[in-house]
């Protein structure tokens, strides 16, 4: 049942970057241009997210297990940082220069654009490189 | 002074699609436990972590196939693209590191991190949301490109 619910979730949330212009680079570069003719739309769809979603996870925030019996897996971390800061700067960046985050990547995979394969071939070593910069540092 | 584009405003399918990302995460944080977020769940999967691998899988999966179900509906939307070869290779290491580094991406800090209050995934949604304006600006206005 566990894994039905991923599925759909997945499905459903790879519909609602289709419909909200998220997976379409062009768009999504115009949302981050603000000196240019800005288009705002983006911040309607967190906003719009954000709306559905308080209220589910003000519920979760207060169980020790899921509905479906799972342990609830929120991330218990609270310190501010130089990883979380300096990696989410380093992620703006290549948001800004493609108009790619990793959700719209996995999800226009399979439209046929070698730039989306690209993309995420690229995404994917970068976060294997970070896998193994850590091994080393462990070491 | 901001000037909106209003012939690319797209107020409705945004939110509508927005709403559809909510709902998404929801059901995963209601039933499963789990949080949406891209770029934590692949990153486990590549590291081969074991537990839930194949939830994690699955809901990959629903991603990817997202697209191919649209199009049995109807036409797929316009996906256009404005960077070369090399800035693609180059954003797509940017983001998997950045995020990697960062615990999380737009949809695990921009809409779980943000939904459940966390203090560490407003800055995060800041510090990225910051840095792609910047990007955007250098490129377009400083550099011409």
């Amino acid at each position: 049942m566990r894994k039905l619910i991923a599925f759909f979730a997945g499905l459903i949330f790879g519909i609602g970057l289709l419909l909200a212009g998220m997976a379409n680079p062009a768009k999504v570069l115009g949302f981050l241009d603000l000196a240019g003719a800005w288009d705002p739309s983006l911040a309607l769809v967190m906003g719009g997210a954000i709306a559905v979603a308080l209220l589910p996870f003000a519920w979760a925030r207060r169980q020790s297990r899921s509905l479906l019996g799972a342990p609830m897996q929120l991330p218990q971390k609270r310190e501010l940082d130089r990883r979380l800061i300096l990696g989410s700067l380093v992620f703006g960046i290549g948001w800004g220069i493609a108009g790619i985050c990793p959700g719209p990547g996995v999800a226009i995979l399979l439209t046929g654009h070698w730039q989306a394969m690209l993309f995420v071939a690229a995404m994917l070593a970068g976060m294997l490189l970070f896998t193994a910069l850590e091994r080393q540092r462990n070491h | 002074m901001i000037t909106i584009d209003w012939a690319n405003f797209t107020p409705w399918s945004a939110l509508a699609g927005g709403a559809l990302i909510g709902l998404a995460a929801s059901l995963l944080v209601i039933c499963n436990g789990r949080i949406a977020g891209i770029s934590g769940v692949i990153g486990s999967l590549l590291d081969g972590v074991r537990e839930g691998r194949g939830e994690r899988a699955l809901f990959v999966l629903g991603v990817l196939l997202a697209p191919l179900w649209w199009g049995l509906v109807t036409l797929l939307p316009r996906i256009e693209f404005q960077t070369g070869w090399l800035g693609l290779l180059v954003a797509g290491l940017l983001v998997g590191i950045g995020t990697r580094y960062g615990s999380g991406c737009t949809s695990g800090h921009g809409v779980c991190g943000l939904s459940r209050l966390s203090a560490r995934s407003l800055v995060a949604t800041l510090a990225f949301m910051a840095s792609g304006f910047a990007t955007v600006h250098v490129i377009r206005h400083l550099l011409g490109a």
